[in-house]
């Protein structure tokens, strides 16, 4: 016997199967990379184009790497999650799936990288003294 | 009844024969500068991650990064992410049910647009000084 009436199990569901889930979730990081972007953008910005020691010891700063390594894990889950929704327009079935684990794999690995890049330029910043 | 019978109906919307309108060009370019972004991430995640490799990796990929190509894909990035931006604080002030009338979502369209223009050149500016 189930216990949960239909109707309560498809309340808030809709056509999506999750709801208004996605949508919320996309406009909280939204709103949180709002907050990080401009500062991120100076900050990035200003760095490009330096000598390898400068970037080394700017993206080893406690700020720079925390605010950069935020980017990276809330901007690329944002990236693969709003991929979802033209993919879900132009491309079904099969094909469609496959793209979207494809999307979702690039964002991890870029994620991934960016943090593995991150964590040495802080140790290399630890050793330089910084 | 009479058989359903298949016709061949036209597909809407007729892109040919549409005219172009604020609203939707807004909304295909959230699309394309959200997606598009991901090419000036990846360059800049290349150099992020030459730069904790070594000198002669980072020398090869800073080259590309600051060549004519890094600073194309750099600055149509940089384009493309304040389009982006802006036109989010567009969905989130549509989400809280204001300005959904044609009249008002085609000036924020046009906020965005211009937006976006300026505040690029307005981030060069600030970034060379």
């Amino acid at each position: 016997m189930r216990y949960l009436t239909d109707r309560k199990r498809a309340v808030g569901k809709g056509a999506s199967g999750t709801g208004t889930e996605h949508h919320w979730w996309m406009s909280a990081s939204a709103v949180a990379l709002a907050f990080m972007i401009p500062t991120w953008l100076y900050i990035v910005g200003t760095t490009l184009g330096a000598d390898q020691r400068t970037v080394i010891s700017t993206f080893s700063q406690p700020f720079v790497a925390i605010l950069t390594a935020l980017i990276a894990v809330i901007g690329m889950r944002h990236f693969a999650k709003g991929t979802e929704i033209w993919i879900e327009d132009y491309v079904h079935g099969t094909a469609g799936k496959a793209l979207k684990i494809a999307m979702h794999s690039l964002a991890y690995v870029i994620m991934a990288t960016t943090l593995y890049a991150l964590g040495k330029m802080v140790f290399i910043g630890l050793l330089m003294g910084n | 009844m009479a058989e359903a019978k298949q016709v061949a109906r036209p597909l809407s919307p007729h892109l040919q024969i549409y005219r172009p309108q604020m609203t939707s060009f807004s909304s295909i370019m959230t699309r394309i500068t959200g997606n598009g972004i991901i090419v000036g991430v990846l360059l800049l995640v290349w150099w992020l991650l030459a730069a904790a490799t070594s000198p002669d990796y980072f020398n090869f990929v800073n080259a590309i990064a600051t060549s004519w190509f890094g600073d194309l894909v750099f600055t149509l990035s940089l384009l493309g992410l304040w389009y982006h931006y802006l036109a989010g604080i567009r969905h989130l002030i549509f989400d809280t049910g204001k300005y959904m009338d044609i009249k008002s979502a085609e000036m924020l369209g046009w906020i965005s647009t211009i937006g976006s223009v300026v505040l690029t050149i307005l981030t060069l500016i600030i970034i060379h000084l």
